[in-house]
């Protein structure tokens, strides 16, 4: 039978012939997709890094930023990164995470800006939620930093395969004054023509990670060997339950009576404030395993960790307006 | 095949075009999931938002829903990205809305694709819509182009519906210059030839959509092309030790090859040099580089290179000048005029830029030619001439995506406003070809 399928000329397909043979290219000038993202990561670190005056990297000590980090040290290689860190502690961070932090900046020689949102609790300029979350309070802080050090390129781990709000966004996505984020001043990217022209005042978010998917991040945190906050990786912690979520308890106000304390095998797919960051049970100790453990998953990583996320259908595009991301 | 390791799985970039009436959403919808890039709390959100729509089950469609930004303000954000993967291939997929007045949000998506899939209702078969996706596909120089003629459970699975629009596509996308065209019958509701083979369709002999998404060959010899090096930064670490003296100029290769020891010249000026040695990343000395790897090269002379110029080999450099004549396609609503001050990007380097003529309109729907235009407006393609304040080092479109491609900026705010091609990627004889045969 007649498969109108190839331009004229070509010869009908057949069916043995359904799936063709990659054709051969000498398999070393061949980029893997690990490589190519880290070329496109590369590229837009050192394009940000040449056209802005005061570039500065969002590191909390999750991973995502430790990729980000780890692709700028090699960005700018044998060079120092040209730009500091920006970190805003919520005042409930993992210790470990933290610790972690300190001991990267110290590792690589770096500056580290911290905004704290406690000391805006403390003199009254924030208020503390009722459910005791603050993670939708550090947009305050974060502009304030942005503003007062005058930063006007800010890298964020952000990746487009996050969440449906995350998937239009640009490499380069531009702000205004206020941090904001409006859909119609956002620039058409084409080819890799990246354009980060602002105004006095506004600022540039730019993500490195944008085509990056989280089993990519971990597939080259496997390749490149990256160093991790051991949180990342199965261990047993004292945990509870709420609304569906395994947390652990600290000062931020968990657990409530009715809320049972048990001992659980865990680990960390994302790292944020300690109020709304579950752990997934897992016993998943190495990379690999947690790789295996990641491409089995039935829920994104935001979905089966993240409580701020639940909010509402449009709660991260609401806190993307806002300037959170 | 199956067992592929992460380093030997390949990425490819598409393009998707066509309106929600085709069935673009769903067959976008239906790739994510029976790829199993979608999450049991998407679909979770998918089911509950499609029961209180009162649909029976999941609408695929919604995965790849708006923001409510966009539905507020009635406007579409150019294009989203939807990743998925098979063992064999990580794919990007650039979702454009393909709605009448979105030509602007195809030359995005299409820009850095390298397949673009065109989707026609097999009830309707080719129309004007049709033809302007497979005309901003040849535009954008879009190697691989597939044709998905969706909705055949519609008209019984039948080949003699589907031949002929697989036939008339194949042959327009053909005169346009697109080297490489597939058809494909699909079910994208049903999923017949999506992933799976469908049942229905024993007298269709090809792949699955999928099955050439993995198949088709994107791999393009590196070697095949002149090399092409715009300096991004200049790497001087000023540290003792080992490094002090070092000066590396950082960039990504967009095209060709480089080796220790090649003859480059050094543009816009001129100046001649071999290449020392080669670093990426961090690791000292590599042997070759190849596009598109992000590297670090060192000149064997102590020249004067900073970020925006082109380091090229000395015997196939191009030519750099002042004058550039371009296809071009305009983004934004404030119109592009002869006589327009605009700042010009292209690859590292930006410069001040005057529009000096506007040639001719193009109308994407018939290719006609419209030579009395005194304005381009959004979403409109035309020919230009510009006169740069600073020569470029240039190459045409049709021979380099990354070297002859460039945008207009607006001065005053930084709004980019106008997407570029060097010379005339959809030539003249082959849209007058194509005109003829469109029957428009």
């Amino acid at each position: 039978m007649r498969a109108a399928h190839v331009t004229e000329t070509e010869p009908i397909p057949t069916k043995e012939a359904r799936v063709t043979v990659l054709a051969e290219v000498p398999s070393r000038l061949r980029q893997s997709h690990l490589d190519a993202l880290e070329s496109e990561a590369v590229h837009i670190f050192r394009e940000t890094a040449a056209e802005f005056e005061r570039p500065v990297l969002l590191f909390s000590g999750g991973k995502d930023s430790i990729v980000m980090l780890h692709l700028a040290l090699k960005a700018f290689w044998p060079a120092p990164v040209p730009f500091g860190l920006l970190h805003v502690d919520t005042g409930h961070n993992f210790p470990e995470v933290l610790a972690f932090r300190d001991r990267t900046v110290e590792r690589h020689g770096l500056r580290l800006t911290v905004a704290k949102v406690q000391d805006y609790i403390d003199d009254g300029r924030l208020r503390e939620r009722p459910d005791g979350t603050r993670n939708p309070l550090q947009t305050v802080p974060l502009l304030d930093a942005i503003t007062g050090s005058r930063f006007d390129a800010v890298f964020g781990g952000g990746r487009r395969d996050e969440e449906k709000a995350r998937a239009k966004e640009r490499v380069f996505s531009l702000r205004d004054e206020f941090g904001g984020w409006d859909p119609r001043r956002q620039r058409p990217e084409l080819w890799q023509l990246y354009n980060g022209r602002h105004r006095a005042g506004e600022h540039v978010r730019v993500f490195p990670l944008s085509n990056w998917t989280e089993l990519d991040v971990w597939q080259y945190i496997e390749r490149e060997r990256i160093e991790l906050p051991e949180i990342y990786f199965a261990h047993e912690r004292d945990v509870f339950q709420r609304a569906g979520m395994w947390l652990t308890g600290g000062d931020w106000g968990g657990p409530k009576d009715g809320e049972p304390v048990e001992r659980r095998l865990v680990r960390y797919r994302t790292v944020g404030d300690m109020s709304c960051t579950g752990a997934v049970e897992s016993d998943a100790v190495t990379i690999d395993q947690v790789i295996r453990e990641i491409a089995a998953s039935t829920l994104t990583e935001r979905g089966a960790t993240r409580a701020d996320d639940k909010l509402s259908e449009a709660a991260m595009e609401d806190r993307k307006r806002e300037g959170y991301f | 095949m199956d067992t592929a390791t992460p380093t030997e799985v390949s990425l490819l970039r598409l393009a998707t075009a066509g309106s929600v009436d085709d069935g673009k959403s769903t067959l976008v919808g239906r790739l994510l999931h029976d790829c199993k890039a979608v999450f049991a709390d998407q679909l979770d959100a998918v089911e509950r938002v499609s029961r209180e729509r009162g649909l029976t089950g999941a609408d695929l469609a919604l995965l790849t829903d708006g923001l409510r930004a966009e539905r507020e303000q009635g406007i579409t954000i150019d294009v989203a990205y939807r990743y998925f993967a098979t063992p064999h291939r990580r794919f990007i997929l650039a979702d454009t809305p393909g709605h009448v007045q979105y030509t602007r949000n195809m030359v995005t998506g299409a820009s850095t694709a390298q397949l673009a899939v065109v989707l026609v209702d097999a009830r309707n078969g080719v129309v004007e819509q049709t033809r302007r996706h497979a005309a901003v596909a040849a535009l954008l120089r879009v190697p691989h182009v597939v044709l998905a003629v969706n909705k055949m459970d519609l008209v019984g699975y039948d080949e003699a519906v589907f031949a002929p629009i697989a036939d008339e596509f194949t042959a327009y996308a053909a005169r346009l210059g697109v080297p490489d065209v597939t058809a494909i019958p699909i079910s994208a509701l049903a999923g017949d030839n999506v992933v799976e083979p469908s049942a229905s369709m024993d007298w269709y002999g090809g792949p699955t959509l999928l099955e050439h998404l993995e198949a088709v060959d994107v791999e393009e010899d590196p070697a095949a092309h002149p090399a092409r090096f715009p300096v991004q930064y200049v790497l001087r670490p000023q540290t003792p030790g080992e490094f002090r003296d070092y000066r590396g100029y950082a960039g990504q290769l967009v095209s060709g090859v480089l080796r220790p020891g090649d003859q480059v010249v050094v543009l816009p000026s001129g100046q001649r040099s071999t290449i020392a040695g080669i670093d990426r990343l961090g690791e000292r000395d590599v042997e070759v580089a190849f596009a598109p790897q992000s590297v670090t090269l060192r000149l064997a002379d102590d020249l004067d290179v900073s970020r925006g110029d082109v380091i090229a080999p000395a015997a196939h450099a191009p030519q750099a000048t002042q004058d550039v004549a371009a296809t071009v396609c305009h983004l934004s609503d404030r119109p592009l005029r002869p006589g327009d001050r605009v700042l010009l990007r292209h690859g590292t380097r930006t410069v001040n830029a005057i529009v000096r003529s506007l040639d001719a309109r193009l109308d994407i729907d018939t290719l006609a030619e419209q030579h009395d235009a005194d304005s381009l407006s959004v979403n409109e393609i035309g020919r230009v001439s510009l006169r740069t304040a600073a020569p470029l080092a240039l190459d045409h479109y049709t021979d380099n995506r990354r070297t002859g491609s460039f945008l207009l900026i607006d001065p005053s705010d930084g709004a980019t406003l106008t997407a570029g091609m060097v010379g005339t990627p959809l030539s003249a004889a082959a849209a007058t070809t194509a005109a003829a045969a469109g029957g428009v």
